[in-house]
């Protein structure tokens, strides 16, 4: 029973954030009964609404995951924007350069360039953590700030699309892709495509390496008890570096499914992360935070929040409130879970172990 | 390149710097004052568009530069009411609430101006005046004394901010509960009264900073901020918790900002050049934390909620 009290936690909190988003509704003069039908229509009404709910999930699931990975080891992410757009970016160049090998190679071959261009944005802020104290929360917070000028650096120079150039239009934007690397739709006349399949595949991968492998075993760990993993001769640097860097690779994954999972088959950017991500990366944070930091639950909330999404765009279409409003109920969502019980315990377990965390990596630099 | 190197641009471009520092510095040294009580908060961006929404929509109907300001602090208030007891009270993650207030404050402002203004008005912008005497020593008296009343207060709010940490019994209990609150705790000093009051102070110098980047801006846009206020929280790191490191901070990014604007709008750089240009800010300050992570400490608490044993 109690365990039951508790896990119902993030619903009442879930709850309470949606009767703000309610009020919000009723103070911008909108009908908050028409607002629900609207969303929940536009998310889960027929079989096109749910495959728009599952391409907006794939992302949000792949962070997410991350996420999980991340905190077991008692590192935060707050990176995820930077590395999708690094994963999107690598992904992009690969498709490129070889436009022309058949779609069975180029398909594996972008995916696998998101996984690595991710994994190297996560990589970095978690060696910095590791070998040089750097906290990583500001550290990531930075590569995100990088990596949206290296993308619009990108894409209004090297990368441009030739055409825009000779138009004199100059659209930030790459050429259309080579149709190789697009992700074969699922379900003929809707958008669901693989990467959904793969967004899926990789919790449940992240499940598997978190509990049933010997890196997992390490990574927990150490987020455990940082003090008793050095004790029992695990590198803890490495570890955490390894933490971060999975994560991090896990975004970039998303970012090649953004890519070639997108209608427009290219990657444009309107100057900003968000334009590209749609905040993924962030609201990723949310998803995870929502499933408990367990990558299996992190699959339905991901959905929940992917349904969200697409049920606001259903709200302007409908009544005219602005989809931003899902972006500020995500973060409302926030407050309200990490101030509620469940989440609350474990994650201050997890902030005096980080503590511990951090002297341990101190020690090792003596 | 010797056009830049005129006086006359040299000066344009530090007084731009000075204006452009204003926001950075408003907002870090609140932050300081947050971080110094032992209380991170990320969302200082969210605060920010929040508030620079609030005082531009109020300005646009009123066309009372001090009621946008007056808005503004009221924003900050209720967002640092809410982040303190969610922080301070319920004992949440420092690190993720802040990103939910983040999200919030991107997406209701953005929510808000869609719905109230839709399309980017100009509004008045905040008046500059110059300092008698001062600003007529030609050349430097402009770049250095010819600013807003904004930029004057957050200068004038370093001696201050120093001041009152080091000097006035509620800076001591600031950082005692900072650095550690079981003690301070046992002394009387109240941790959650104190760590309440810090936030509270952060919360109104970010949303005055979202102030003062709305109104030197003169228009409004959803996703104003670009990140600024993920930078002004580097900047206290930066300026290892300390307001003069943090003020050198602020001026630094202003005139980084400054000088690739100059370099743009006189075609010294290329528009692509300068994407690889904005990076040097987020770059310089990842560089400047590995440099300075050995060298200086966080306040002890930091990040930790308190609990009596």
């Amino acid at each position: 029973m109690r365990k039951l009290v508790a896990g119902a936690i993030p619903l009442l909190a879930a709850l309470v954030a949606f009767l703000i988003g309610a009020l919000m509704l009723v103070a911008i003069g909108a009908s908050p009964w028409e607002g629900l039908k609207a969303l929940v229509d536009g998310a889960f009404g027929d079989t096109n609404a749910l495959a728009v709910t599952a391409v907006k999930a794939t992302p949000l699931l792949l962070v997410g995951a991350g996420i999980t990975i991340a905190f077991r080891a008692s590192v935060i992410n707050i990176g995820g924007e930077g590395q999708i757009v690094a994963g999107a970016l690598l992904s992009t160049m690969v498709a490129l350069l070889v436009p022309d090998l058949p779609a069975i190679l180029l398909v594996p071959l972008v995916l696998i360039a998101g996984l690595i261009g991710g994994g190297i944005a996560g990589a970095i802020p978690g060696a910095l953590k590791a070998y040089a104290s750097v906290n990583e929360i500001l550290s990531t917070i930075m590569l995100n700030l990088v990596m949206v000028q290296l993308m619009n650096y990108l894409l209004r120079g090297p990368l441009i699309d030739p055409l825009e150039v000779e138009a004199g239009t100059r659209i930030p934007q790459t050429e259309r892709l080579s149709d190789n690397a697009a992700l074969p739709t699922l379900i003929e006349g809707t958008r669901l495509h693989l990467g959904v399949v793969i967004a899926l595949l990789a919790a449940v991968a992240a499940y598997v390496l978190l509990w049933r492998t010997p890196l997992g075993f390490r990574l927990r760990a150490v987020g455990h008890s940082p003090e008793a993993a050095k004790a029992a001769g695990i590198k803890v640097k490495q570890s955490t570096t390894a933490a971060l860097a999975i994560s991090g690779s896990l975004g970039g994954l998303a970012g090649a499914i953004l890519v070639f999972g997108s209608e427009g088959q290219r990657m444009v950017t309107d100057g900003s992360s968000a334009g590209f991500t749609g905040s993924a990366g962030f609201n990723g944070i949310v998803a995870a935070l929502f499933g408990g930091l367990h990558p299996l639950w992190t699959i339905p909330s991901s959905f929940l929040f992917g349904g969200l999404l697409t049920g606001a765009t259903n709200l302007q279409r409908v009544l005219q409130v602005p989809a931003a409003l899902a972006v500020a109920l995500n973060g409302i969502v926030v407050v309200f879970v990490v101030s509620s019980g469940r989440v609350r315990e474990r994650l201050e377990q997890f902030t005096s172990k980080r503590a511990e965390l951090n002297a341990a990596l101190k020690d090792g630099d003596s | 390149m010797s056009e830049f190197l005129t006086l006359t641009v040299i000066m344009a471009t530090i007084a731009s710097g000075i204006r452009l520092a204003t926001p950075y510095l408003i907002a870090a040294l609140g932050e300081t004052v947050g971080q110094r009580s032992g209380v991170l908060n990320l969302g200082v961006d969210g605060v920010m568009q929040l508030s620079a929404f609030f005082a531009y929509w109020t300005v646009l109907e009123t066309q009372n530069l001090i009621l946008g300001v007056l808005a503004a602090l009221a924003v900050g208030l209720i967002m640092g009411l809410i982040y303190a007891v969610v922080t301070v009270s319920f004992h949440a993650t420092q690190g993720i609430s802040g990103i939910g207030i983040f999200l919030f404050g991107l997406g209701f402002s953005d929510l808000m101006f869609q719905r109230q203004v839709g399309t980017p008005r100009p509004i008045k912008q905040l008046q500059e005046y110059g300092i008698p005497f001062l600003s007529d020593i030609p050349q430097v008296g402009p770049a250095l004394f010819e600013h807003n009343l904004l930029t004057y207060a957050a200068f004038l709010m370093v001696p201050i901010v120093a001041w009152v940490m080091r000097s006035t019994t509620f800076g001591m209990n600031v950082r005692a509960v900072g650095e550690n609150p079981q003690a301070a705790d046992s002394l009387g000093v109240s941790v959650a009264r104190t760590r309440y009051a810090a936030i509270l102070i952060g919360n109104t110098m970010a949303a005055i900073a979202g102030a003062a980047l709305v109104l030197q801006l003169g228009i409004f846009q959803p996703n104003l901020t670009q990140g600024l206020g993920f930078i002004a929280i580097a900047l206290v790191y930066f300026g290892a918790w300390r307001p003069v490191g943090v003020m050198g901070g602020a001026l630094l990014y202003g005139l980084v900002n400054a000088t690739v604007l100059q370099w743009k709008a006189q075609g010294i750089i290329p528009r692509s050049a300068s994407d690889i240009a904005a990076m040097a800010p987020a770059v310089l300050t990842i560089i400047a934390l590995v440099v300075l992570a050995g060298r200086v400490r966080p306040p002890s608490a930091l990040t930790r909620p308190f609990t009596r044993h």
